[in-house]
């Protein structure tokens, strides 16, 4: 079969990219190493893992279950949009390294992703919600409990 | 992992999608939330030739009133959608207790109730659901439409009525009724795995506070969605008590026959469907009691 | 002058996280060169089988493909991998030493075995062409079931009789003897299987040949990376200097990711050299359920003797061990399972046997833990069923067990995976087991509070279990230390680091000597151009052993500085404070330099130095510890038990730990509550299915279940602080003890919350789940 390009033009991190690429092109695979965007990770490329969560229109998904081809018009946020450089990180991440909620940092990505849009559909929320969210997110460093004080430390000081 | 090639055709118009799936036919599939297709892209399980993307079809997406009783929902509506609309909670009690246990948010962001009932994986919730409910499902392909009630649709393990040129539309649901309890409940090893057994019970009460109506319906119990006819029926015209409950439950797990797997035998599977049976039933005959 | 410990102890938050919090950190996938080609291998579908034939021909035609190979591609080049760790010196032992090889030759000995590689313009062309490659095998018996594989009729190594990788037997005291005094002996047979590391990174590796500089980069996930540039130079006829091994940041490890040489990492350096180009494979989640090693079953059939008081005379012990197809790992697993059996109680006598069986499944090397558990699983039982039989409080025939704490160092009498005798250089384990019994409230919740839930209908159950983990064990590692010109100060070493924090807890080290903030102090791991070199990061031993060089190293820096600065400012070094990025004179204000400016000095451009001076402020030292630490420690919880469904819920999770002086407790915590995670995976949740083929029937992370933020309970930690004399920090590890004793705790507790042993029913296998809980408790139905 001779291979079949589709040209998309699509917004990541407030960017406009256009790339011709073909029908299987995985959006996790595109993003990281069309785009070079890198700091989305895979774990497993069967929607288990959580490693490769993006924000798709708004909404956080895994990146290893839809096609790039898929993303023409559409908006796509990854870990390298959350902050404007390294000194001024979002309250999430600087959360995350005060509460010490990563080690390996392979998983960070996709968690930050994941609990960007909770937070913001959940100010206020309790540690049971907040370990039911992250459910979706294997860790296999940190037992995840670094992670949940984290997420409420962000959240009490974004709600400031 | 990498899916082998396809064409990747984005869909325009319905009747563009099934005018390509009439040509293509068992060759082309479309693609909804690809949240089950996907990963057996990825293993290379599932190798189509041509991907008809139907996420441009907003209009198959929504929840809206059918006739008289019933709800319609699209079948590009995504499970994140149905958690959101209040609709949900107050008219099918069933979905909105499940849909928590479907999955992770992430994936049922993505996941489309009409992917999920044409996957028909026979562990999955919504298919029992929408069994239980004895709801219909329309089918439309380039020649015309057709209504398949829920007990002819599923077919068997990933399998449907659906022919190769049909694209699934949308499902209608009756309404939870008056003076009815509804309950799911579902035991898998972590939570947002496929369940090792579900269970979806519906208790309608008469005026005397009797059963008029009970409907039983269970996951991973059989080749499909199981409805337990023999238990439902079981209980008409009698006050549901602890005894009843416990009959129904024995004849539930006679009437099953579930498949074993490596996270469960098929003995556990069988006393989960009883112990689930008798918990969710009485949890759903006390809510009907409440609404009653 | 003092130096401070402003840093060291404090829980500092880490050096490395803007950049991983970022997505801005390096890990191999993220390496992307110009002209690279992408590998995909094509793996063996059955467990055991002779080859008949691979066919490329047709895979290497098709469009994009750069090159297919086969084991007969690599001529000399071909050739089993090295035994990493040899046998240690213990009497009588057997030991066939059979290890992995590049591309299977004659033989596939497990699914997955690597037949043939294809170089492409793409994984996914690659993966296209693996469909091309036509292969020819004559199936022979899969060898799954140990005591199956004993009676030898088939064969995995088809000179191994018996299938027997190795036999050792390790004896202290007269067991014997002990038994026939004993008042009680209880023999039960154990099953303890260990799962999959499962990293959420899986494997990877990129190699790159400059044939301009005559030189090879490699970028690989591995743990290790000064052992893989020196076998690989070995291998590809270069000089070590010809060869640099980044190990970039790692996404887990947990033991596999220290395994060499895996089949892709001998090929595709080869294949790099060879083609002239960069070359980068990544391991995917299905290929590393068989390409990366694992742990995995061993059956102990254990007895124990004991007094009437219920003090333990001596322990016997046999056991069979799966060590998989091949064993390049020697002997650690099961000699870490036989060594760590013996825990921290007095066990007078001993007789402990193991067999080491080769099956047609993948390679069984440590993963976190590294057997540890296997033994604790097996001596916690014995105590629990011991303490029911002889009506003693479970607690109770632990304490009166313990070593008591004059008895350190104490002697076990036999040899451990460092080839040393297993000594315990110190420990004081009674006040571990008390501190842990007041948080989980073990009085109470057994005077009343479990009658209390009992009486709601609620199956409550509480469980205790004791552990030591040896640690920190040698050869050596060394560090480099050096001031930059802007005041910085760089570390380099040799272990490589995949999230144990190293950026940071070095950083510590070097701050408090230094006189520096941590965030000014860079830390190189993994770069074997940078520091040359050293062993590897496992054994819970990066942060005792590396720990201890980069001390060593920042105090000879220090030394530098003052004698530096002495001269500068024409005084004592006695007199010199170092502080706040400088140096300067005590109550002299104004007299200060600043150790950028110091180091600038320490290279003069012009003018003589002094015979014997060294340029720079820097240094490299090295520490080699003479034996391992023992950290010890108790873990407790408090469980509820569906009795109908079999589900648990974790009520309450305590953690009392024991490993010398403390870094970072932050650092620590993370480590314990990972080690608590993947111990509750492996107690509850993960097991590798194998049917009788030798064919795994759940490798995917759908079916292979690592426990999400919902199975993982809150933990509550404590620590006690019992230095190690063996180093000057005091130091023991801590990376693996979170793992060890889940299994047992688990088993325990869920008795107790089913009032199992009243009812003769134990739970003297791990992993448990409902389902098999169901099952073992078919007779109470
Ligand atoms: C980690 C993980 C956990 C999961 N856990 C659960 C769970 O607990 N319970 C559960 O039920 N599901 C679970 N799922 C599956 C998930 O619910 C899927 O989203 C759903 O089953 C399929 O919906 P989809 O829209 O993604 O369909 P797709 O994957 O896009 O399609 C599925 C199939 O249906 C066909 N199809 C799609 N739409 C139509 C249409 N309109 N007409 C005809 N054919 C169509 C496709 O061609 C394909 O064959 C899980 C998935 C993942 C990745
Ligand atoms: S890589 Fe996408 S979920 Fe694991
Ligand atoms: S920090 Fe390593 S996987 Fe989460």
């Amino acid at each position: 079969m001779s291979t079949q390009m589709h040209a998309i033009t699509v917004t990541v991190n407030g960017k406009q990219y256009s790339r011709q690429v073909e029908g299987r092109l995985l959006l996790s695979d595109f993003l990281r190493h069309d785009l070079l965007l890198a700091g989305t990770h895979v774990g497993c490329e069967h929607g288990v893992c959580g490693a490769c969560t993006v924000i798709f229109d708004g909404a956080p998904v895994r990146s290893c279950l839809m096609f790039a081809a898929q993303t023409d018009g559409h908006r796509i946020e990854t870990v390298e949009g959350l902050a404007a450089d390294r000194d001024h990180l979002h309250p999430l991440q600087q959360a995350m390294r005060d509460c010490h909620g990563l080690q390996c940092g392979y998983c960070t990505p996709g968690i930050l992703m994941t609990m960007k849009v909770f937070l913001e559909d959940n100010p206020n929320p309790d540690e049971a919600q907040i370990r039911e969210a992250l459910s979706g997110n294997l860790c296999r460093c940190t037992g995840y409990q670094h992670i949940v004080e984290a997420v409420q430390l962000a959240a009490e000081r974004m709600r400031k | 992992m990498k899916p082998a090639p396809f064409q990747y055709v984005a869909a325009r118009t319905i009747e563009q999608a099934l005018q390509l799936k009439a040509e293509h036919g068992d060759e082309a599939r479309f693609l909804a939330g690809g949240q089950s297709l996907v990963p057996t892209m990825n293993f290379r399980l599932t190798q189509p030739a041509m991907l008809i993307d139907i996420n441009p079809l907003h209009e198959l997406a929504g929840l809206g009133n059918g006739p008289a009783v019933r709800l319609r929902i699209g079948a590009l509506t995504r499970y994140r959608s149905l958690e959101r609309d209040p609709a949900t909670a107050r008219h099918l009690p069933l979905i909105a207790e499940a849909l928590p246990l479907i999955a992770h948010p992430q994936i049922r962001n993505r996941g489309t109730i009409g992917g999920n009932l044409a996957h028909a994986d026979p562990a999955s919730e919504m298919p029992a659901i929408v069994l239980t409910l004895g709801g219909r499902l329309r089918a439309r392909s380039a020649k015309g439409e057709r209504w398949i009630d829920a007990a002819d649709f599923f077919v068997g393990a990933l399998t449907t009525a659906l022919e190769p040129d049909e694209m699934l539309m949308e499902v209608e649901l009756p309404k939870a009724p008056p003076r009815s309890g509804a309950c799911f409940m579902e035991m898998s090893r972590r939570r947002g795995d496929f369940a090792i057994i579900g269970v979806a019970c519906i208790v309608r009460l008469d005026e005397a506070g009797r059963c008029a109506e009970a409907r039983i319906g269970l996951c991973n119990a059989g080749d499909g969605p199981v409805f337990a006819a023999r238990a439902s029926a079981s209980l008409t015209g009698r006050t549901v008590g602890s005894v009843e409950i416990g009959e129904a439950a024995k004849l539930v797990q006679s009437d099953i026959d579930p498949g074993g797997s490596i996270h469960a035998s098929k003995e556990f599977q069988r006393h989960i469907a009883g112990v689930l049976t008798t918990r969710a039933l009485a949890r759903a005959n006390e809510r009907a009691r409440g609404a009653a | 002058m003092n130096v401070a410990t402003r840093n060291f102890g404090a829980p500092i938050r880490r050096n490395e996280d803007p950049r991983l919090l970022s997505g801005q950190a390096l890990f191999v996938d993220d390496v992307e060169l110009p002209g690279m080609l992408y590998a995909a291998f094509l793996r063996s579908n059955v467990a055991h089988a002779r080859i008949r034939s691979i066919d490329v021909a047709a895979a290497r035609a098709r469009d994009g493909v750069a090159a297919v190979y086969t084991a007969a591609d690599l001529g000399d080049y071909w050739a089993p991998g090295p035994l990493l760790v040899p046998p240690p010196p213990i009497e009588g032992i057997t030991f066939n030493q059979r290890t992995q090889v590049p591309l299977a030759k004659d033989k596939v000995r497990h699914v997955g075995e690597p037949l043939a590689v294809v170089l492409a313009q793409s994984r996914y062309l690659a993966e296209d062409a693996l469909n091309d490659i036509a292969v020819e095998l004559d199936p022979l018996p899969a060898v799954v079931d140990l005591e199956k594989a004993l009676t030898g009729e088939a064969r995995v190594h088809d000179d191994v009789r018996g299938n027997v990788a190795a036999r050792v037997r390790q004896c202290r005291g007269d067991y014997a003897a002990a038994r026939s005094r004993a008042k009680h002996v209880i023999a039960r047979r154990f099953h303890y299987d260990h799962g999959a590391s499962s990293p959420i990174e899986t494997r990877g590796i990129v190699a790159s040949w400059d044939a301009r500089a005559n030189q090879l980069t490699i970028w690989d996930t591995t743990q290790a990376p000064v052992f893989l540039r020196n076998g690989l130079a070995g291998m590809l006829g270069l000089s070590e200097r010809q060869v640099r091994v980044i190990a970039p940041f790692v996404g887990g490890g947990f033991g596999p990711k220290i395994m060499l040489f895996y089949p892709e990492e001998v090929v595709i350096p080869w294949a790099a050299k060879r083609h002239n180009c960069p070359i980068k494979w990544i391991e995917d989640r299905l290929e590393h359920f068989f390409a990366t090693t694992q742990e995995r079953g061993q059956t102990h059939d254990a007895e124990i003797a004991l007094d009437a008081d219920g003090r333990i005379l001596g322990v016997k012990d046999v056991f069979l061990h799966d060590t998989g197809a091949y064993n390049p790992y020697g002997l650690t697993v099961p000699i870490n399972s036989q060594c760590t059996l013996l825990g921290p109680y007095v066990i007078p006598s001993y007789d402990s046997t193991f067999t080491a069986i080769f099956t047609t499944k993948p390679i069984v090397t440590p993963y976190r833990g590294a057997g540890r558990q296997h033994g604790v699983f097996v001596i916690e039982r014995l105590l629990d069923i011991a303490a029911h039989e002889l009506k003693i409080d479970r607690v109770e025939i632990r304490r009166s067990n313990l070593i008591p704490p004059d008895a350190f160092p104490y002697n076990n009498e036999i040899i451990y995976q460092d080839f040393a005798p297993l000594t315990y250089d110190s420990g004081n384990y009674e006040p571990i087991l008390d501190k842990a019994l007041a948080m989980i409230g073990y009085r109470t919740f057994l005077a009343g509070e479990q009658q209390k839930l009992r009486a709601q209908g609620r199956h409550v159950g509480v469980g205790v279990a004791c552990y030591v983990e040896g640690t920190g064990i040698g050869p050596y590692e060394g560090a480099k230390v050096q001031v930059q010109a802007n005041g910085r100060v760089s570390v380099a070493t040799g272990i490589g680091t995949q999230g144990q924090g190293h950026f940071t807890s070095f950083a510590q080290i070097v701050a408090d000597q230094l006189g520096v903030e941590v965030p000014d102090v860079d830390i190189v791991t993994g770069d074997t151009d940078q520091f040359y070199w050293g062993a590897g990061t496992f054994a819970s031993r990066g942060a005792v052993v590396a720990g201890n060089a980069v001390n060593e190293a920042a105090k000879a820096v220090r030394q530098k500085i003052l004698k530096l600065a002495a001269e500068h400012f024409e005084c004592a070094e006695e007199d010199l404070e170092i502080a706040n990025g400088e140096v300067s004179v005590t109550g002299v204000p104004g007299q200060a330099i600043k150790l950028g400016a110091l180091a600038l000095k320490a290279n003069p451009m012009r003018g003589a130095v002094k015979p014997g001076a060294e340029p720079g402020l820097e240094s490299t030292q090295y520490f080699g510890p003479p034996s391992g630490a023992t950290a010890s420690g108790v873990h407790a919880m408090i469980v509820e038990v569906d009795p109908q469904t079999f589900a648990l819920d974790v009520l309450k999770y305590v953690v009392v730990h024991d490993c010398g002086t403390v870094i970072n407790p932050l650092i620590l915590a993370g480590q314990i509550h990972g080690g608590v995670a993947q111990g509750v995976g492996n107690a509850f949740y993960e097991r590798l299915v194998f049917d009788d083929d030798g064919q795994l029937l759940n490798a995917s992370l759908a079916d292979y279940l690592l426990p999400t933020a919902l199975e993982v309970p809150h933990m509550d930690i404590a620590h006690t602080v019992t230095v190690s004399p063996l180093n000057p920090l005091g130091i023991k590890g801590a990376g693996e003890a979170g793992a060890i004793p889940v299994g047992p705790l688990f088993a325990q507790a869920i008795e107790d919350a089913l009032g199992l042993l009243d009812r003769d029913v134990e739970l003297n296998e791990i992993p448990l789940s409902p389902g098999r809980l169901f099952e073992l408790t078919a007779k109470l139905r």
